[in-house]
């Protein structure tokens, strides 16, 4: 209890109330530290520990300390490399996607039109969706190759039907995120050009700027704090995509559409290979803390207590 | 002028295209969900047919679909109230009686959203097995409720900290105790704040889908799981499975559009307003 943290407009309550509340407040916080304390440190721990050993649920019995050998074992996998390579790609790929769209359509939707508040919660409707079924829609009725849709208009210009979760399986999961994902780009990044002061883009219109160099010179500076949290929120969810994956492809055709979190996820429940599991587990604790590092930095910027 | 009107015109019919555009697989899902199994796959598709209700009487008779959906409800509602219960005490004494940890402790619960769930999914796997909380709705409500307890604490403290603390001085100078004070004074005053981070706790609990993936099998599955089991390949029921999602995704929809505003600052961790 310092009084450094009390603000100017407010006086420190008095040292009476003060005391009385010391040893509360640290009883109220605390219920919620210990339990996220005990949910980071006790899954990690174990995660860290079983990466050292040689440990599958198939044979509990055979359980020892096997060094560096999971990690040597996983590293030298080529699949591991692959899996990374195609998580950066649909971590890129959607990332600019959603983000380049998204930053258009809030510009659009910003500006004043007949029903823009019906068409807005429309635009917006895909994020709510829970995945399992967006992945359903898409794989089912839009992209099946003989029932879908996208088959069926293709077919009736005469184009022929595209199989894409087997031709174009990576290009198919990037669409179905990126439509899951743009409206979440689209509804942070509105309400971040909502706040734009509109004094400024008058006086620069006044002053002849035409509506390109007002997006390049005002917009665009105002919303990059936006635009960057979005970048990372999405990253760190990217970086682990499952259900989609999970629900279309499989992983597949071979290991076409494997992720790193798929690839743990087949380590892990499909070869119970608890070990190697766990040192894949830590790559990707390494790879999302390295943007996680970024994103705390752009919150505690704005975090005023 | 007449530049003017156009102009409109092509913002009017290009918002609308847009929002058209991105609202039609659900649209199409919907519509499905009403046609006979042998109409949702007929060629061409058919937009103008004899609309039906027998897909929803069909997942409704099935007693399963109801397991799958009460699993939903239990959990979502069970993880949103435990957070509650452990968050408001917590940004209470944050957001009113903040000391030199204060700020630290917040981004520290906002550091454990960024470990990723697959890095840690064998170590809950077997602590689940061991403690025979796997394919329990206990043990999904536990993962829930830590999983949304940072965001949970960090909306409340935010909305917390707009309340004018004269208010709450006032009432203690009348003699109010802590008990009082929160529950008749702050809980109402900060009331729609709680109800839109309790509105989306229920909608990311819901729509979670890695854990429920991982860690049920029926028992305590939701119905991201149920869902899913449709993925095998069979073609012939995409009416019924659209029913079934239809009604899975409505309430989270609904919920989704009256608290869009709100939830940017829980979805940004208060990093845009």
């Amino acid at each position: 209890m310092t009084s450094s943290v009390a603000t100017p407009s407010h006086s420190p309550p008095p040292a009476q109330a003060r005391s009385r509340q010391k040893v509360p407040a640290l009883a109220l916080v605390a219920p919620s530290v210990i339990a996220l304390v005990l949910w980071m440190v006790v899954p990690l721990a174990m995660a860290i520990w079983f990466a050292f050993q040689r440990y599958n649920l198939l044979l509990p019995e055979n359980r020892e300390f096997a060094g560096l050998e999971n990690f040597t074992y996983i590293l030298t996998d080529p699949a591991l490399w692959v899996s990374i390579g195609i998580t950066l790609v649909l971590v890129v790929s959607v990332l600019a996607i959603t983000i380049g769209l998204g930053t258009l359509l809030a510009v659009l939707f910003n500006q004043e039109f007949f029903g823009r508040g019906i068409a807005r919660v429309l635009a917006i409707s895909p994020f709510f969706v829970m995945p399992t079924v967006s992945a359903l829609i898409w794989k089912n009725m839009l992209m099946h190759p003989v029932n879908g849709l996208f088959a069926q208009i293709t077919r009736g210009l005469g184009l022929g039907a595209i199989d894409w979760f087997a031709d174009f399986p990576l290009i198919s999961i990037i669409i179905i995120v990126s439509w899951q994902w743009l409206p979440f780009a689209l509804l942070i990044l509105l309400t971040a050009i909502q706040s734009l002061d509109t004094d400024q883009m008058e006086a620069a219109r006044m002053d002849g700027a035409k509506p390109p160099a007002l997006f390049r010179f005002i917009v665009l500076p105002h919303m990059s704090r936006a635009i960057a949290v979005v970048a990372m929120i999405e990253t760190i969810f990217f970086l682990t995509l499952f259900s989609e994956i999970f629900v279309t492809t499989g992983g597949g055709p071979g290991i076409a559409t494997t992720n790193l979190a798929y690839y743990i996820y087949l380590k892990a429940l499909l070869e119970f290979d608890v070990g190697g599991a766990s040192a894949g587990g830590l790559i990707a604790v390494v790879l999302a803390n390295l943007v996680a590092i970024f994103l705390m930095r752009s919150v505690a910027r704005n975090l005023d207590t | 002028m007449a530049s003017q009107t156009s102009r409109q015109w092509l913002i009017t019919l290009l918002g609308w295209l847009v929002a058209c555009l991105l609202f039609f697989p659900i649209f199409w899902m919907f519509i499905t969900s009403f046609k006979t199994e042998v109409a949702a796959v007929a060629t061409p598709p058919q937009l103008f047919f004899q609309p039906t209700l027998e897909n929803y009487v069909d997942v409704q008779a099935r007693a399963s679909y109801f397991n799958f959906a009460w699993n939903s409800v239990v959990i979502s509602l069970g993880a949103t109230i435990l957070a509650l219960l452990l968050a408001i005490p917590a940004a209470y004494a944050m957001s009113f009686f903040p000391t030199k940890r204060t700020k630290g402790t917040l981004l520290w619960m906002l550091s454990t959203k960024m470990l990723p769930a697959v890095g840690v999914l064998v170590p809950i796997y077997i602590l689940g097995r061991e403690t025979g909380l796997l394919d329990t709705r206990i043990g999904l409500i536990i993962i829930y409720t830590l999983i949304n307890l940072p965001i949970v604490v960090w909306m409340i403290y935010s909305f917390f900290k707009e309340v004018p603390k004269e208010i709450l001085e006032a009432d203690r100078m009348d003699g109010a105790s802590t008990y009082q004070e929160v529950v008749h004074v702050l809980l109402p005053l900060a009331l729609p704040g709680i109800a839109s981070t309790a509105l989306l706790s229920i909608i990311l609990s819901w729509n979670e889908a890695f854990w429920s993936l991982n860690l049920t099998t029926f028992d305590a599955a939701p119905l991201t799981a149920f869902i899913a089991s449709f993925s095998s390949p069979q073609g012939l029921f995409w009416a019924k499975l659209s029913a079934a999602s239809s009604m899975a995704i409505a309430p989270i929809l609904i919920f989704g559009w009256v608290s869009q505003r709100q939830l940017v600052r829980g979805l940004t961790f208060g990093a845009v307003k």
